[in-house]
């Protein structure tokens, strides 16, 4: 499984910046080879000896993680070009396809990077809001089971279920372009939200939200709300935006089938409107 | 009077299903989180969710025997109202997972599958693929999503909680948080905190939990003056995959589909595990626990691996721990659907296929049965007063603990599939007692003097300072975070010894005064993690040293765990009525141990050091009886105790007594 001529260490370049709005810069580390290592582990290595290879003591990488088993969506980022989770991205097989032996990181490029390899993906969440992604239920009290449903119901809705709003699918994606808002001196917290989420509304939702929609309206109590969804998904931003690369569902980890959810919601979206223009 | 708050600690399954019922109630919430609340910890839970079900009921199953099978499996360590009530409500529970858009798996009719978990005879389990976790914190995000977009919740994400503001009367008015990435800190006036913070899995160093599950937030109310229940009882899984920053889970469910744990009866054969015939493997756990097999409790089968490895010398590699677990007998078709997620795990970081090759797993620190203690109020049938504010209170008035990181429900061992039912179970069941706290009050947090608040954050600021400014030493906080876990690993997971324990405490004293120095390297005010971590670094020792120091005094061994000086012999004699005199003698020693130890050890922190007292546990509906499965002589001990237990219940009922006395329908 492991090459015989294994490199003594592996090289790996870091593209950093100190925080919103400033200039990125490059450093590179040499960590030690060990076998079965991933990106995490050789952050945390860094982080425990952050020494650049001249020698140069620097502040430790800036990096999210969480679950370490590709199902929080903390960890994404771009390794050797290609966006991903670290978590799951084993040294091993990098080194395997590199032959330079280098490893690159690089923070998400649709994202205002906030430090490092940390990038604020408030959009991504902000996007389920918008197309309503949940069941609207009278409340939580018990009134008994949901409706029943087919096995091969649960078996085309689990994986739409399954999007870890990892974002992957939005870095890949042609027509997801970068908003960013800088911080004004002295502007508060909550103002600065305010005109993040401002900014963010009219900007393309992403085929990740586009899914969710998909996913509820199949949902028995959830199509109750079905309209709303596809109006949401009409408005600017919306669902037209999308141009058909299909570059999203090449990279989602969880091969959520991406093309599949828009094409779907491309129809009843125009069905809707068809109806509405009889109303 | 201002709008009264509640500021929610955490959003795992225990903080979200609170915030979603607390904004049913109409009440407003601060929900603060290290992550986005859908990275939470939780997603990771793979195996499923228990309740007795339609199914299960005409087998003879019944909320009483969740409620049985949660107390024997704890070792009767649990405060048996709090699981009485969850058993009641289970299945409401999963039902109201239902209505809210979980994806569990069907049967060919459309009702929810269900398989079965360790410690039970029953399929109670209802699960999604193998990421019920994920699906079930999936669909009480979006709930909390929807509160969101209403305005009722205002997250606070990407946000550290530093410690509670209790007022001069003792009482909780609030929290103080952090922003971690600006760095700047926030007080939010409460009237009532709920901290749901999951459990303290990084004590360990590496273990089967998220880098979040630090126990940060439970210590730092441990600082505050909250007690803190049965610190030592920690669950080592019997099933993960080695790994240098985790050790993945490898869930019960696999065990649950069928899966069989086995190594080579020779030691150490290198041969192709799928060329060793029947004949020359040891299904260990099948022949030593004939009824329950490969699905023992969890601490049983993890002294097994450790047992077939360590004193058997039967580890299937020579350098390290590990057993095969086997799925290869199964359709590919079938694992998929069932058990995708977690074989997709393992193939992904072992990069082998578990579909075509037995896995290879051992044990790894899992959970804390331990945690933050809380009260409840007993109602008259043994259960709990729903809507008593009482219900999860800790020591500190308005302040709640809720889910992994509070003391209830497990016991001594927690059963597979039952820890995702009492966070979704107490975030729904608390609600309406906070909702009544807050009615006790006249007045709101927020009212209170702005120099309540103000002081809270100086001092925290000042604390925070204090660590970026320190003077450079050689001290490294992951150095040190990493000796702490190899040493809590060693001393206190599935053998635990005093020797050793007395050891670790005078380490851990050593390892607390280098945190307390250590250099902080990143000396910024913007997403400083260097920062954040060794602040969580230095908390980890309150806890650190209430684990220790528990196992040290707990002489016994009760659920997980386990000290070998302390162990409860098997019984010897070749006839039965050797056995039966021998029974005798072992039921007087049970006895006599569980008037000593059948209590709560109860930590409160006093000048950075666990004081430890015992609580008495609430035993009122199901008699402690020994738990013993695949012991040799159960037979005989079950019958002498049997017997015993009639006798005393003679004395109040004598028709109970009667029946009791009539011969045992195959128990077990
Ligand atoms: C791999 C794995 C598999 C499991 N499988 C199962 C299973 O199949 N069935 C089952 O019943 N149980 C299972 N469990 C156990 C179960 O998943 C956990 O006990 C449960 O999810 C804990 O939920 P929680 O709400 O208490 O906390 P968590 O989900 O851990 O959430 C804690 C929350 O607190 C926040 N937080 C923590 N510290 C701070 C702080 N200082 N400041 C601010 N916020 C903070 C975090 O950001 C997070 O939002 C499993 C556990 C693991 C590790
Ligand atoms: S198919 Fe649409 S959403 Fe997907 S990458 Fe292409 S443009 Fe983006
Ligand atoms: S659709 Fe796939 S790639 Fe996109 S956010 Fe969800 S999981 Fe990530
Ligand atoms: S850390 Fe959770 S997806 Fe990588």
């Amino acid at each position: 499984m492991i090459a015989s001529n294994q490199p003594s260490v592996i090289k790996v370049r870091v593209k950093r910046q100190d925080g919103p709005g400033q200039a990125a810069y490059w450093q590179h580390f040499d960590i030690p080879y060990e076998e079965n290592l991933n990106i995490i582990s050789v952050l945390q290595k860094i982080a425990a000896k952050p020494i650049t290879r001249d020698g140069q003591r620097v502040a430790p990488i800036a990096w999210d993680c969480g679950c370490l088993e590709e199902v929080c969506g903390s960890c994404t980022m771009l390794i050797n070009g290609r966006v991903r989770q670290s978590c799951s991205a084993l040294i091993d097989r990098l080194l395997e396809d590199s032959p330079s032996g280098e490893v690159v990181l690089e923070p998400m490029s649709k994202f205002p990077v906030v430090r490092d390899l940390v990038v604020d993906r408030a959009r991504i969440f902000q996007a389920l809001k918008k197309v309503k992604a949940w069941v609207e239920v009278d409340g939580y009290f018990d009134m008994g089971p949901g409706p029943k449903q087919s096995r091969t119901q649960q078996e085309a809705a689990y994986p739409l279920s399954e999007c870890m709003s990892c974002g992957c699918c939005l870095e890949a994606c042609p027509q997801y372009a970068k908003v960013e808002v800088i911080r004004e001196a002295g502007e508060s917290e909550e103002a600065y939200r305010q005109r993040v989420e401002a900014a963010n509304s009219v900007a393309f939702i992403g085929p990740h939200a586009i899914n969710q929609a998909v996913l509820f309206n199949s949902n028995p109590t959830g199509q109750f709300k079905k309209a709303e969804r596809l109006e949401a998904l009409t408005e600017p931003g919306g669902i037209q935006v999308c141009g058909n690369a299909q570059n999203c569902v090449a990279v989602c980890p969880k091969h959520i089938p991406l093309t599949t959810s828009i094409a779907q919601a491309g129809r009843a979206v125009t069905v809707h409107a068809v109806k509405k223009f009889f109303e | 009077m201002a709008k009264q708050r509640v500021v929610v600690v955490g959003g795992g399954l225990s903080g979200l299903s609170m915030t979603m019922k607390l904004c049913e109630l109409g009440i407003p919430v601060d929900l603060v989180s290290l992550v986005p609340v859908k990275r939470s910890h939780s997603v990771c839970a793979q195996g499923g969710i228990n309740s007795c079900n339609d199914a299960t009921r005409q087998l003879g199953d019944s909320e009483w025997k969740h409620f049985d099978d949660t107390v024997y499996g704890g070792d009767f360590l649990n405060h048996q109202p709090p699981v009485k009530e969850m058993c009641e409500w289970a299945p409401k529970v999963i039902d109201l997972m239902d209505r809210l858009g979980v994806t569990f798996n069907r049967t060919g009719e459309g009702f929810l599958d269900r398989r079965r978990f360790g410690g039970t005879l029953y399929k109670r389990t209802a699960f999604a693929g193998a990421t019920t976790g994920q699906q079930l914190l999936y669909a009480l995000d979006e709930q909390v999503r929807r509160w969101e977009a209403e305005g009722l919740v205002r997250k606070f994400e990407h946000y550290d909680f530093t410690s509670p503001i209790v007022d001069d009367n003792g009482a909780c008015r609030g929290v103080v948080i952090q922003n971690l990435h600006s760095m700047e800190f926030l007080a939010l006036p409460a009237d009532a905190v709920v901290v749901a913070s999951g459990g303290p899995g990084l004590v360990y160093g590496r273990s089967t939990m998220s880098v979040m599950c630090n126990g940060s937030a439970a210590s730092r109310c441990f600082r505050a003056g909250a007690k803190y229940g049965n610190a030592e009882f920690i669950q080592v899984h019997p099933t993960a995959i080695p790994g240098a920053d985790k050790l993945r889970l490898m869930s019960e469910s696999a065990r649950g589909e069928g899966g069989r744990v086995w190594v080579p009866r020779r030691s150490q054969d290198t041969r192709d595990p799928k060329l060793i015939p029947e004949s020359e493997r040891y299904y260990f756990l099948e022949e030593r626990y004939p009824a329950y097999m490969n699905l023992v409790p969890r601490d049983i089968a993890t002294r097994e691996i450790f047992d077939i490895c360590v004193n058997e010398g039967l580890s299937v590699d020579a350098d390290k721990m590990c057993v095969y677990l086997d799925l290869t007998h199964i359709p590919k078709a079938e694992l998929d659907r069932k058990l995708g997620g977690i074989l997709d795990i393992y193939q992904k970081f072992q990069g082998v296929d578990p579909r075509e090759v037995p896995m290879k797993i051992f044990p790894a620190v899992h959970y804390s049965m331990g945690g933050l203690w809380t009260d409840y109020e007993r109602s008259s049938s043994g259960g709990l007063v729903v809507g008593s504010p009482r219900n999860h209170e800790t020591n500190i008035p308005n302040l709640y603990a809720i889910g992994e990181c509070d003391y209830h429900y497990h016991g001594a061992n927690r059963l597979g599939a039952n820890s995702l039912l009492s966070c979704i179970f107490t975030g729904l069941m608390v609600g309406p007692g906070i909702e009544n706290k807050l009615k006790q009050s006249k007045t709101a947090a927020a009212d209170l003097p702005p120099a309540v608040f103000q002081q809270a954050v100086a001092a925290a600021k000042e604390q925070h300072q204090a660590v970026l400014q320190r003077p450079s030493s050689d001290q490294n906080p992951y150095q040190i975070h990493q000796e702490l876990g190899d040493l809590m690993t060693r001393a206190a997971t599935v053998v635990r010894r005093n020797d050793q324990l007395k050891a670790a405490i005078a380490t851990v004293e050593e390892l607390e005064q280098r945190a307390n120095v250590a250099t902080v390297v990143d000396t910024g005010s913007w997403t400083n993690q260097n920062v954040i971590f060794t602040k969580a670094l230095m908390d980890m020792f309150p806890l650190a040293k209430a684990i220790l120091w528990g196992a040290l005094q707990r002489d016994e061994c009760r659920g997980a765990h386990f000290k070998p000086d302390f162990s409860m012999p098997s019984l010897t004699s070749d006839t039965r009525e050797g056995r039966l005199q021998e029974a005798e003698q072992w039921c007087d020693r049970f006895q006599a141990n569980t008037d000593k130890w059948l209590k709560s050890t109860i930590a409160t922190l006093v000048d950075g050091q666990p004081k430890l007292s015992y609580e008495d546990i609430d035993t009122s509906s199901i008699p402690p009886r020994p738990r013993l499965y695949g012991l040799v002589g159960a037979e005989e001990i079950e019958t002498v105790w049997k017997r015993r237990a009639a006798a005393k219940s003679a004395q109040v009922d004598p028709m109970a007594a009667r029946a009791a006395a009539a011969p045992a329908v195959a128990s077990l």
